[in-house]
């Protein structure tokens, strides 16, 4: 019983990592590639490449660590996710490798090139966007079975308003992440010009995203009620996540404090995105698969929490040395190293 | 077609062109890393700037191929799931272990990676940008030693019990530590090196042949020469305990790859040839008593052949093939790093000659086809199982639709990486030719 909730929670925690990295790194990359169609890529490309080259590796890690993690802790979802996903994984898996691959081929190989500038910049936005159709796919609904095997019905998917909404928060949710933080580096480097265009971005998109967040809490009365009410006895949860959201904007727009900005957007994202797990429990696809008894047996989940010690105590120092040395590093971001 | 219609034929063939494309910049990820080091550690020790501007190139060229080889991993490490759901349904409870760990061997290799690539110029003791390899090169290495005890995992299944058709008992050390994992690490890792080495040496012999820097090139061809060399004798000696690891626990695989049918004594060894009737093997090669000398050591001991197993459980023939094109490059390769070794060393002509270098230009190459036909026998020879006894591709496989159509889509992925990484490549280095990048050393400038 608590092996799942440690298991699932690791997961989850994984999962909200590559949300936020993943972010600010789709992010920037497509505000990179808008930069360039609209002719304003001497104001951010700099700060973006000096961001991004050190740490775009460590990204894929947080994905990769999460669909590992769960086959290891919840063999069963192995199986269901794994045959219903067959398309929308391919594809996303697809984007992945475009954007990973070009956006290597355009820093360490043609620097300057606009077509694999663009290339990456899209891919990268598209991503979030197919990866969120599984958020859409666990909510129930969408799968039947034949044969005893999981299908996936395609058409009611692609009609179903909560698909869509949770695809528009997903990109809203990118844009506006990456623009916070960018906000914040790009003042840490001292470039007043990026700073002020990166913040006109974060303040566009913080108002599409609240209304495309609370938006889905509606789609969800209509597709899935049980969790509907999960949702609103965790109200308290959402609650702080909207004050953070309003102190978050309040700091942008006061031109003040970026740094705290960022680190209120991460807990407005942390309360929201955990909320909303909570509320799912114990489901990890409604109504086929439960964390309880989809688990793995305690033999490996116990393994698995000690690799997981064990890697993490390993990790940490290291993640430590890599901000040290860029992140946080003044004469690195300021292009002095 | 049978690509469309029938999704386990499908799925196969998905997975055998995810790790035919991914094997290539998987090779290359284990094997650079460690030559990087050993030209890098030569340069601070000599002083010399040319081994040092290798290990820089090297370094360059190597980021490029490690993005291709992370999205291709990624690539592989989903699709495990979205093709064979019923093996990592079971393999999730028994083997989720060593992919968990790989994730972070990998982690720790590309944060170390990504700081070596930035701080060229960043410390004052050279060596202690040097020391940032180590973890990289050890993550590498790691990375490749836990994807394989995944493969052979499902060579010789170990560490649970299947009672009534549920997994018990399970020991997810046991299933990590399995006969065939000593053996088939070993191979792998050797493999890499050797490869990359020879690699590296077609390269230079190229250069060398279009009349480069001299000088640069003649260092850089006779370094991976000889670590090729070692990597490929070593090669050799761990195949030959391959074999006799799969005399003992996959005698299947050892008969069909040698088209060996009917148990005997001092078997001979059959290299190449066609099969005629009555499963007569015409215009082969026969080593006598060497497939005995393989399988145990000795040249009167017992083979079993392929006769004793049923029918639908005896791997598809062509694995023949592929095990003799490994073989016979692996074997081309040693005798080609042997000589010119020893012809440098006394000065024999015609190891600096153009025809001479025109093979280790070929070397290179067949290499790598030679990792992949290795990867084609031990995954063909293990057909038809998924999970060697215990579980059939068939059993394994997706029941979705449209899995042809996936391979058409990664088809087309794969061929615009593999074109862009060549694309990207050969501009990088035409750009940034040694000569002009040898200047900039010397003058003292970064790159």
């Amino acid at each position: 019983m608590i092996l799942e909730i440690v298991g699932i929670s690791v997961l989850w925690l994984f999962l909200f990592g590559y949300i936020i990295v993943g972010s600010i790194d789709y992010g920037a990359g497509f505000f990179n590639a808008y930069s360039i169609v609209t002719g304003r890529q001497h104001i951010l490309s700099k700060i973006i490449q000096r961001y991004l080259s050190p740490v775009w590796e460590v990204t894929n890690v947080f994905f990769v660590f999460f669909f590992v993690g769960i086959v290891g802790f919840f063999p069963q979802s192995a199986y269901y996710f794994g045959t219903i996903l067959l398309i929308p994984g391919s594809l996303a898996l697809v984007l992945l490798a475009i954007r990973g691959s070009y956006y290597a081929f355009e820093s360490y190989g043609k620097q300057g090139h606009k077509g694999y500038a663009i290339m990456y910049g899209l891919s990268g936005l598209l991503i979030p966007a197919s990866l969120s159709i599984v958020l859409t796919i666990s909510e129930g609904g969408f799968v039947f079975l034949e044969d005893g095997n999981p299908v996936l019905d395609y058409s009611a998917l692609f009609y179903s308003p909560l698909t869509w909404s949770i695809v528009v928060l997903s990109i809203a949710a990118v844009l506006y992440i990456s623009a916070v933080f960018l906000t914040w580096y790009a003042n840490e480097t001292g470039d007043k010009d990026a700073t002020n265009l990166m913040r006109k971005y974060a303040l566009s998109w913080s108002v599409p995203l609240i209304i495309a967040a609370s938006g889905i809490i509606v789609e969800l009365y209509f597709h899935n009620e049980t969790h509907f009410e999960n949702l609103l006895s965790l109200w308290w949860m959402f609650a702080i996540s909207f004050v953070l959201w309003i102190l978050t904007v309040v700091l942008i727009w006061k031109r003040r404090n970026y740094g705290t900005a960022f680190w209120l957007l991460t807990g407005q994202f942390a309360f929201a995105f955990f909320g909303y797990g909570i509320a799912h429990y114990p489901y990890l696809l409604y109504p086929h698969i439960s964390i309880h008894e989809g688990f793995t047996n305690p033999a490996m989940a116990i393994s698995l929490i000690v690799v997981f010690i064990l890697g993490m105590a390993l990790l940490i120092p290291s993640l430590y040395l890599l901000l040290k040395l860029f992140l946080f590093d003044k004469n690195y971001i300021k292009g002095k190293k | 077609m049978t690509l469309f219609e029938d999704p386990a034929y499908a799925s196969r063939m998905l997975t055998l062109l995810t790790l035919s494309f991914h094997i290539i910049y998987a090779t290359i990820g284990v094997g650079v890393p460690l030559m990087i080091m050993i030209a890098q550690w030569i340069g601070i020790k000599n002083n010399d700037n040319h081994y040092l501007l290798m290990a820089r190139r090297w370094a360059k060229g190597f980021v490029v191929t490690v993005a291709v080889g992370v999205v291709t991993g990624t690539i592989i490490g989903l699709q495990l799931s979205l093709l064979w759901p019923s093996f990592m349904e079971l393999a999730g409870n028994i083997i989720a272990m060593p992919l968990f760990m790989e994730v972070f061997a990998f982690f720790f290799e590309a944060i170390f990676l990504g700081i070596y690539l930035y701080t060229w110029d960043r410390f004052d003791n050279p060596k202690k940008h040097l020391l940032l390899l180590i973890p990289v090169a050890v993550g590498g290495g790691m990375s490749a030693y836990f994807i394989t005890v995944v493969n052979s995992f499902m060579n010789s299944p170990a560490g649970f019990d299947i009672i009534g058709g549920d997994l018990v008992n399970a020991n997810p050390l046991l299933a990590m530590f399995t006969v065939s994992m000593p053996t088939k690490v070993a191979h792998v890792l050797s493999t890499a090196y050797m490869t990359i080495a020879f690699m590296f040496a077609a390269i230079a012999a190229f250069r060398l042949l279009q009349k480069k820097n001299q000088e640069y090139h003649k260092k850089s061809l006779h370094m991976a020469m000889k670590i090729g060399l070692i990597f490929a004798v070593a090669t050799a000696l761990i195949g030959d305990l391959s074999g006799k690891y799969l005399a003992a626990y996959q005698p299947e695989k050892l008969a069909a790859a040698e088209w060996h049918f009917e148990t005997t004594t001092e078997a001979p060894l059959v290299m190449w040839g066609v099969l005629g009737e009555d499963n007569e093997a015409k215009y082969a090669l026969h080593v006598p008593y060497a497939l005995s000398i393989l399988a145990h050591g000795l040249p009167n001991s017992e083979v079993i052949g392929l006769e004793e197993f049923p029918a639908d459980e005896q791997p598809p023939l062509v694995i023949h093939y592929f095990f003799d094109t490994m073989v016979t490059i692996g074997m081309f390769m040693i005798i080609l790093s042997l000589l010119y070794w020893f012809g440098m060393r006394r000065k024999w002509a015609f190891v600096e000659k153009t025809w001479y270098r025109w093979l280790i230009v070929a070397g290179g190459p067949l290499s790598f086809l030679a990792i992949e036909a290795g990867w084609w026998m031990a995954e063909v020879g293990r057909q038809p199982w998924i999970l060697r006894g215990l579980m059939t591709i068939e059993e394994a496989a997706t029941t979705s639709d449209y899995v042809g159509w996936m391979f058409v889509l990664f088809a087309v992925l794969y061929f615009i990486l593999g074109v862009g990484t060549v694309v990207v490549l050969s501009y990088m280095f035409r750009k940034n030719p040694v000569e002009k990048d040898l200047e900039r050393m010397q003058g003292g400038e970064s790159s």
